[in-house]
């Protein structure tokens, strides 16, 4: 017993199942990461002005204001109120730092069980690591651009 | 006339009853609408052990000697049993085996373990190899998160079309009309049979969105629901339901398309355990619930009391399984899918 069905092609599958699926709501998305991804960077900024007003010049109160948002990211991580967060912010808590502490200590409180060597140690940076990875080869190829560029 | 009908369904001569059944859910799952038909619920996701995989090797242990003890048989009493699970090596079955010391085929078939095991089970003793067995499957929302998708705490966006992972254990014991004596449980009410089996083809329409399961299982759950009709020379009005294992709200109503543009109208009677488990209005759980614990606590809790208590006379459960993993999914291939069927039957 044959059926029409099995013969299609994933795209004419793709169209026929167009109607079927939920919207996306992407306007609400955009608002929820427009908001809480710039209370973020708004209390980074906050933090910054604090460091620089106790007198650290500009680049060490930013690698202040990085520590303490990566701190924050991590200890909501730990008790468990940034999953919730990232359910409704997507993009807005997934790209500020916060986010990568997210990455991080998630996968280290998800692997602990098995073991702090095969789990936590090799599982940590599974969803970290290609963020620092390609963060370094953009550097490298950035950097390469302007030593380019200066000679 | 032999057993076989048609290319892919078979007739038991002698058809098996079943003779007990047990269902065990999360708290997700009990504040769902039907949280009231599960046997037994856990207070949390860890249900006092150590890991989530325990938890999940617990549950279906623990289904396992619930649907012996509702049968009335004694330890010892399972010849065989036949079990599944979603991770990796199938370690909730393997491990639940090592706590039974039952006899012990494990099964894979995704999300269609339980409709597998079912049907292999009344295949085995309508065979006569064996006069009591237990089928059972298993899954776990925290266990199947971080194999196939991400860490727990990680702080993702599902899309709608997602589905949740169910966390509970249904296990149902089959019996050999030889050896079946009514429980006494289960006094004025009716006994259910497994009548016919129709062994699912792998289809694949080349989905490759494993965040869209439901769209990926529908062309092989119409394929075997229309397989079974042509098969046993039936039509839909000869089941009070056809009730599809886990395609979700997005999977459900591209079933339903697929075998409309077949010819054949189902209309209230196809249904989905996923869409009957939580109330996506206001559980979040977006297109509904998925796993092999889906089908199982709901086939084996509300669905077969509808059986026993003369709602329903007859049913054709179609478990439905997407057979990938992330590797698979990762390397770019799309998701293969299958729908195994059995008719469960009120007997005299």
């Amino acid at each position: 017993m044959a059926f029409s069905f099995e013969q299609w092609t994933p795209k004419v599958y793709r169209r026929f199942l167009q109607s079927m699926k939920p919207k996306r709501t992407i306007a609400k998305n955009a608002l929820w990461a427009f908001f809480v991804g710039g209370l973020f960077c708004a209390l980074g900024q906050g933090i910054h002005n604090f460091w620089r007003w106790q007198g650290l010049n500009a680049f060490d109160g930013a690698a202040a204001t990085a520590a303490i948002l990566v701190f924050i990211g991590a200890f909501l991580t730990g008790i468990g109120v940034y999953d919730q967060l990232g359910k409704h912010a997507g993009a807005g808590s997934l790209v500020p730092i916060t986010g990568f502490a997210n990455a991080v200590v998630a996968s280290a409180m998800e692997f602990k069980r098995e073991g702090y060597v095969f789990g936590v140690g090799a599982k940590m940076f599974t969803i970290a690591g290609p963020v620092i990875v390609y963060g370094c080869l953009s550097s490298v190829v950035i950097g390469l651009i302007y030593f380019l560029r200066m000679h | 006339m032999g057993k076989k009908r048609g290319k892919q369904t078979f007739a038991l001569a002698a058809p098996p009853y079943l003779a007990g059944a047990y269902t065990i859910a999360g708290t997700k799952e009990g504040e769902g609408p039907l949280g009231e038909c599960f046997d037994q619920l856990i207070p949390d996701a860890l249900w006092g052990e150590t890991t989530w995989e325990k938890t999940e090797s617990k549950l279906m242990t623990t289904a396992v000697r619930g649907a012996c003890q509702r049968a009335d048989w004694t330890e010892g009493d399972a010849e065989l049993l036949l079990a599944g699970d979603l991770l990796n090596q199938t370690i909730s079955a393997n491990f639940s085996a090592r706590a039974l010391g039952i006899p012990f085929f494990g099964i894979f078939g995704a999300c269609s373990t339980m409709a597998e095991g079912l049907g292999l089970g009344a295949m085995l003793i309508d065979g006569g190899y064996v006069d009591r067995l237990v089928a059972t499957a298993s899954s776990h929302h925290e266990t199947a998160e971080r194999q196939f998708r991400s860490p727990n705490e990680l702080g993702v966006q599902r899309p709608p079309e997602a589905q949740w992972t169910v966390t509970g254990a249904g296990a149902a014991a089959l019996a050999s009309p030889a050896v079946y004596h009514h429980p006494a449980s289960l006094a004025g009410r009716s006994a259910v049979t497994v009548t016919h089996v129709t062994v699912g083809k792998v289809v694949d329409l080349g989905v490759k969105d494993a965040g869209d399961m439901g769209s990926a299982m529908a062309p092989a759950a119409a394929h075997t629901i229309l397989t079974h009709l042509h098969d046993t020379e039936r039509t839909v009005g000869d089941y009070d339901a056809i009730v599809t294992g886990d395609l979700g709200h997005v999977g459900h109503a591209a079933c339903r398309a697929l075998m409309a543009a077949e010819g054949v109208v189902p209309g209230e009677r196809l249904l989905d355990c996923g869409v009957m488990i939580f109330d996506a209005s206001r559980q979040d759980t977006h297109a509904g619930g998925s796993g092999c614990g889906c089908s199982a606590v709901v086939i084996l809790s509300e669905l077969l009391r509808r059986l026993r208590d003369r709602c329903y006379r007859r049913l054709l459960f179609v478990g439905t399984g997407a057979l990938f993993s992330p590797m698979s999914s990762q390397q770019g291939e799309s998701i293969p899918a299958i729908g195994h069927a059995v008719v469960l039957e009120r007997g005299e």
